[in-house]
């Protein structure tokens, strides 16, 4: 396979866009027409052929300009980027896991050659070729989960396991959907999730605290959370709030196809072997309204989880204004048919849109 | 990502494995190295971590958790250490008679319930007998990575204290030896309160042991998080009773001899595990109805949670009664 990167930006003029492929594997969030928490974990162990869930990794046609997105992130605010004392073996953990996963999904882009402790990793997209010491850190240019977190799409947490419970004691988090590393740094899992309505009522953090503390070498797991964002904006953090909050007042129904966009987080969790820490990957992956309707199904159950979602969550996701304009557009989508379980596209037996 | 998936099945992933050496230390522990069948190097662990292997006995299946006691860095092979039981259920006396060099096992892979805090200024290990092994894997971790440790080690006699010399040839006054037999004791009040702040302290050994660290550690006033502790309980034998299992509509007899989890998974009952030492929590089964008095032996569940009747811990405890009915 190969993959065509492109030129784009995530700022300024956002020339962000995606192809017909990444519509096609878009990790679309919703199963059926509706929505509502759920400790919503699977295996991740592959998926589907050219599925965003078939590699470890995910790499698409955004990796170069998501990197250079994010080196300009932390060229602005180096706090994005923290590792307490205590977890740079974990960083060793998430570089070699990185590595090798990379190199063996990808072989086309992403080399590894090792020798004992003496590493060699190519990265062709972004033209790197470094030679290092293993658990060496006066070898690399920057810490070990900078230096690859650095090379690697989506946002990262790595928490340290004590007590029967996970500390976010280090991450790099350029991408994220409205939290901030610099304010969660340290706090455990219940404190960095206090701002999350009805889900603590629900019980869904006690069990999926649970389970996270019993994913184990060798079995990763999965889930996908959502959100939308205005304009194709990676750094929407509490940082910048001042900069990108402004943008949701930009919204018209003429513009709103291709400024709106569904943002979806694939988030994956894997237990880290030589400090038993475990690592939190955040991939995010933006859609354009214009593009999710260019999908049949998609379209249609759009319209019916967001007409349909509780006003607490259309709050905390931060488009509680903004929805009498999106049902108005997307309602132009939604001819009331029925739709297929499952979250894939369907385009070959899905019926297309009727006259609504 | 249309379904909810429960943790994974049964335990972690297992590895087929072939037996390279069998080296008895002493009159009561022998060590097993292994290496995988397929010639892949292991996963590399973190010290403290344990894997549990599966015994072909016949046509029962017997599954034993057993620290890592290898570097974690050389993954070419696994080590344990196995003190023989003659009074117990019978798992490590078939190691001992029964497994030669060139035998085929399965070993889980690696799950850790005993890490190092890597937070700790300082770390400091206090080993009974056969307690000895996780420390091993933890002090070649701490080794590489220039951590600072020392270790307080107790065992029966200079026979029986297994790896003893050799850890006292590599790492000279780091390592504190006491023998039973010399009525050498450690001295814990004196352990604990000549160290540095940000010290953890680590206990692994018999419960009386385990018991009696915790116990001096809290009395001067260690915070109870610098403070852990791993005891593997075995499962202990008792009389048969029966149980009815719902969601697979079965009735199982439990035997004096096997585990309330044994005799689910001998039914062919698919039940989670990881530790099989009432330690994880994994196999934590809810009670839908019962009559009769519960034996609860495991260090997961809550005194409340024990008390109530609505969980069992069936890798550990057991029943005496006339009705148990489990939501499995």
């Amino acid at each position: 396979m190969s993959i065509q990167f492109n030129k784009e930006t995530f700022r300024d003029d956002y020339s962000f866009h995606n192809s017909e492929r990444a519509i096609k594997r878009f990790p679309f969030p919703f199963h059926e027409d509706s929505y509502m928490y759920a400790v919503n974990m699977e295996q991740h162990q592959g998926g589907p052929k050219d599925s965003v869930y078939e590699m470890r990794f995910d790499v698409d046609e955004h990796y170069v300009a998501e990197m250079q997105d994010r080196a300009q992130v932390l060229a602005d605010d180096p706090l994005r980027c923290q590792s307490l004392p205590h977890m740079t073996l974990a960083g060793w953990d998430l570089l070699e896991l990185i590595m090798v996963s990379k190199s063996e999904d990808y072989p086309e882009f992403f080399e590894l050659q090792r020798d004992g402790l003496y590493w060699r990793w190519i990265n062709k997209p972004l033209g790197i070729d470094d030679s290092f010491t293993f658990l060496d850190e006066s070898t690399l240019p920057y810490g070990p989960m900078e230096y690859i977190c650095r090379q690697t799409q989506g946002d990262f947490c790595v928490l340290d396991q004590r007590d029967e419970m996970l500390w976010m004691d280090a991450g790099m988090v350029t991408t994220q959907a409205d939290w901030s590393l610099d304010f969660d740094i340290g706090m455990n899992f219940f404190e960095w999730h206090a701002p999350v309505p009805l889900a603590h009522e629900m019980g869904i953090f006690k069990r999926a605290l649970k389970f996270l503390l019993n994913i184990q070498q060798g079995t990763p797991a999965r889930r996908l959370n959502w959100t939308m964002t205005v304009n194709p904006l990676l750094d929407t953090s509490p940082e910048n709030y001042h900069k990108w909050g402004i943008q949701k007042t930009s919204l018209t129904p003429e513009n709103i196809g291709g400024k709106q966009f569904l943002r979806v987080e694939l988030q994956t969790f894997f237990r880290l072997p030589r400090s038993n820490a475990l690592v939190f990957p955040i991939r995010c992956y933006l859609i354009a309204f214009e593009d999710i309707v260019s999908v049949p199904k998609w379209g249609r159950r759009l319209h019916r989880v967001i007409r349909d979602l509780p006003v607490e969550l259309a709050t905390y996701k931060g488009f509680i204004d903004n929805r009498p304009m999106m049902l108005d557009y997307l309602s132009e989508y939604d001819d009331g048919l029925p739709t297929s379980p499952g979250v894939w596209p369907e385009l070959d037996t899905e019926p297309s849109l009727q006259a609504v | 990502m249309n379904t909810t998936t429960k943790p994974s099945g049964s335990g972690a992933q297992k590895m087929d494995v072939i037996v390279e050496a069998v080296t008895p230390l002493n009159d009561l522990v022998t060590r097993f190295d292994f290496k995988r069948a397929n010639g892949e190097d292991f996963p590399t662990f973190s010290g403290g971590a344990h894997t549990v292997i599966e015994m072909q006995d016949g046509d029962r299946v017997r599954l034993n958790p057993y620290s890592l006691m290898s570097d974690p860095v050389q993954t070419a092979s696994y080590s344990i250490s196995v003190r023989r039981d003659d009074e117990g259920r019978g798992g490590s006396l078939f190691m001992h008679n029964h497994v030669k060099v060139g035998d085929r096992m399965r070993l889980s892979t690696p799950v850790n319930l005993f890490c190092l805090d890597l937070r700790a200024k300082k770390h400091i290990f206090v080993a009974g007998g056969i307690g000895i092994t996780p420390f091993l894997g933890m002090i070649a971790q701490l080794e590489r990575t220039q951590g600072r440790w020392e270790l307080h080690y107790s065992g029966r006699s200079r026979a029986l204290a297994s790896y003893a010399e050799q850890l006292t040839r590599q790492h000279g006054s780091k390592v504190h030896i006491y023998f039973d037999d010399q009525s050498q004791t450690i001295d814990i009040d004196g352990l604990l309160s000549g160290q540095p702040l940000g010290s953890h302290l680590y206990v692994c050994g018999p419960a009386g042991m385990i018991s009696w660290v915790l116990g001096r550690a809290a009395d001067s006033a260690w915070p109870s998080d610098s403070v852990h502790s791993e005891e593997f309980l075995a499962p202990q034998s008792g009389e048969p009773f029966q149980v009815r299992l719902c969601q697979s509509d079965k009735t199982i007899e439990v035997g004096a001899h096997e585990s309330l989890l044994e005799a689910i998974e001998r039914a062919g009952v698919a039940a989670p595990y990881l530790c099989r030492g009432g330690a994880c929590g994994q196999c934590e089964t809810t009670v839908l109805e019962y009559d009769g008095e519960f034996q609860h032996r495991d260090h997961w569940l809550e005194d409340a949670e024990h008390a109530s009747g609505k969980k069992i811990m069936p890798c550990v405890s057991r029943f005496v009664g006339k009705t148990l009915v489990l939501d499995r």
